[in-house]
């Protein structure tokens, strides 16, 4: 028998019957929709812990002066003495390690911004234009901080969400002009509202050049370097050239301490990740389920049929030529169930996502491929055995059922 | 039918027990049996008698228990039943007492059937069914399904169908048995017409109308044949 023969009579014994097809159908999309939707829900819970850290800034390694150390008391640091300040030119040797992409020194203070007749109170962060990168920022006006030389700030302002609305109301804030101190600056930019981040909301933050903030606080040391690795591998890699670079410029003492907010990141991805995996093996079940239902209703079709096997035979019908037929039928059903159960799927994590628009609940592509993998396979292991009975039947009883 | 008769079924020594729980039945029982090319044979008896085993013995549904079965000079008990499928398909043709045609599909798709399963070319199958169906006033009926049909032309599709793959004999059993006498007769005819053109025609029956009109009657009893008589033609 041709293959398209073989397609088109299995299409034909498979729709002969309706409600059958129907209802194995169901089954098989039961199981399918049942895989995409809880591991869409457990990718979803995954992926909202991983977002909610990533907002961090991913990849991130953060650089403190001094070294905090359990140990207490120790010859060693009797000899050391006081840790040395984090400066611009650590800030800039950090630039030159390979495992490091991005590198944003930053500097904190409060100081008073007046503009518009108004005075607020604000964490002025002075930092460089990298932050924004690093950060994962996004701006609702302007633009960042300019790239420009490190050690030299221009009088330039970017304003939190909140500060902006507090100082500016509803009047423009975009080219005018903000004092802190005896200082004016030109506001370049106001970034999106996010939330909180590293402890402080953004919102309620302002950036200035660093050399600026400095200047400003009257400072040349650093609050933080936030060095951000090329990739999740790098973070190891980014972590000891940081040390090593630090210890080479601060005379081979290690008086800095670095913090991989990763660690807990791949913590929780592995954990949440795990429960995914959980949830879709639970969800399997009901495909194994779906696949003993096909062998069922295909037992049953086989033993409702077994005249038309039996005229198949009397015409010239080999065994393999049955059985491929059998096979053919509930591979389509299972492909067919599949492919429905996946519609389904994807509409019920759809509406997942209507109820819940923080939960990114989309099913991975490895479960959909494995759920509408699983179930051909079900589908077929679960058909041969009734397609080998078809195939068995001895046409003679076969023919003789009335 | 000038040329000398060719010996198309040789059965010698056929045994066919059948077991029923303790006790074996003999459906067949020392068969010996020879029938030509073009021979149209009535084979009658009462029930039970083999008579229906001794058919699906020949149409390679069945085997023997013992004895041998050749069919064109080639010795079938031996085949695979990947060959024997493949006999089925080239030489041998069905037809039913309750027809025996696939509910879902339409008649021109069941007559197509048999060429479908040996793997003939679509573009030859449309041709042939065209033909056939021309050839059995069943143009007008050719997307019907069984169910829309009258039960002669649903024997009508089934004879088609079983001539289709053009055999070299046709069994039929009980043909006529779920007709009416008037379609029964009109079946019957078309069955000799075929036999007329050469193909052997091998008819299980309990009609004894439909059994006067072969050419060879085989009577049987206890899975034994108890006569063989030949008749002139009709």
């Amino acid at each position: 028998m041709r293959p398209i023969d073989n397609t088109r009579f299995a299409l034909g014994a498979a729709t002969g019957n309706r409600l059958r097809t129907v209802l194995l159908m169901l089954a098989m999309s039961i199981g399918v929709a049942a895989v995409v939707v809880l591991t869409a829900l457990g990718d979803g819970a995954r992926r909202y812990v991983v977002n909610e850290f990533s907002s961090l800034g991913t990849n991130l390694v953060i650089v403190l002066p001094g070294r905090t150390q359990t140990g207490g008391f120790s010859p060693q640091n009797v000899i050391t003495g006081t840790p040395r300040d984090l400066t611009i030119e650590d800030a800039l040797a950090l630039r030159r390690a390979t495992a490091a992409r991005l590198v944003a020194p930053i500097v904190v203070g409060t100081s008073e911004i007046s503009g518009a007749g108004r005075l607020r109170e604000s964490i002025v962060v002075g930092t460089v234009a990298d932050y924004y990168a690093v950060r994962n920022f996004r701006m609702a006006q302007g633009r960042f901080l300019p790239e420009e030389d490190w050690t030299r700030g221009s009088p330039v302002i970017v304003l939190g969400a909140k500060v902006r609305e507090d100082v500016f109301g509803s009047a423009p804030a975009l080219g005018q002009f903000v004092r802190i101190g005896d200082r004016r600056f030109r506001v370049i930019g106001v970034l999106g509202s996010s939330g909180m981040g590293l402890g402080m909301n953004t919102d309620e933050l302002s950036f200035v050049p660093i050399a600026t903030a400095q200047q400003m606080f009257n400072t040349n040391t650093l609050f933080r370097i936030l060095v951000e690795a090329r990739n999740r591998e790098a973070i190891p890699a980014a972590k000891e050239q940081v040390r090593e670079i630090i210890k080479a410029r601060h005379g081979g003492e290690e008086d800095v301490t670095t913090i991989t907010q990763d660690a807990v990141l791949a913590t929780f991805d592995r954990l949440l990740g795990t429960l995914t995996l959980g949830v879709a093996g639970i969800a399997a079940i009901s495909l194994a389920v779906a696949g003993i239902l096909v062998m069922n209703v295909m037992l049953v079709s086989v033993s409702q049929r077994t005249s038309e096997i039996g005229l198949l035979k009397a015409l010239g019908a080999t065994e393999a030529a049955v059985r491929n037929a059998f096979l053919t039928e509930a591979a389509m059903l299972s492909f067919a169930g599949a492919l429905l159960g996946y519609g389904l799927g994807q509409l019920g994590a759809w509406i997942i996502r209507l109820l819940y628009p923080t939960l990114p609940a989309y099913a991975p592509q490895w479960a959909v491929v494995a759920a509408i993998g699983t179930a051909l396979v079900t589908g077929l292991l679960f058909g041969f055995l009734p397609a080998r009975r078809a195939a068995a039947l001895d046409p003679v009883l076969a023919l003789a059922k009335r | 039918m000038n040329s000398p008769p060719t010996a198309l079924i040789e059965l010698a020594g056929i045994e066919r027990v059948f077991r029923l729980g303790d006790s074996e039945v003999h459906a067949l029982h020392e068969l010996d049996l020879r029938i030509d090319a073009g021979e149209y044979v009535a084979v009658m008896g009462p029930s039970g008698s083999g008579k229906s085993t001794l058919l699906n013995l020949l149409g390679l549904l069945d085997r023997p228990t013992a004895g041998t079965y050749h069919l064109e000079g080639r010795d079938i008990t031996t085949l695979s039943p990947h060959e024997q499928a493949q006999v089925r398909s080239q030489r041998i043709g069905f037809v039913f007492q309750s027809f025996h045609l696939v509910p879902r599909l339409t008649a021109a798709e069941n007559i197509a059937l048999p060429m479908m399963l040996a793997g003939v070319a679509p573009a030859e199958r449309a041709k042939r069914v065209t033909q056939a169906l021309d050839d059995y006033g069943l143009t007008d009926r050719s997307h019907h399904r069984p169910d829309q049909l009258s039960g002669g032309q649903r024997q009508r599709v089934a004879i088609a169908r079983a001539t289709i793959m053009q055999p070299a004999m046709i069994l039929a059993d009980e043909p006529t048995g779920n007709l009416d006498r008037a379609t029964g007769e009109e079946v019957i005819r078309l069955l000799e017409k075929l036999n007329a053109r050469g193909v052997t025609l091998i008819v299980v029956t309990h009609d004894a109308a439909v059994g006067r009109r072969a050419r060879r009657r085989l009577d049987m009893e206890d899975g034994m044949i108890r006569a063989d008589t030949r008749v002139a033609a009709a």
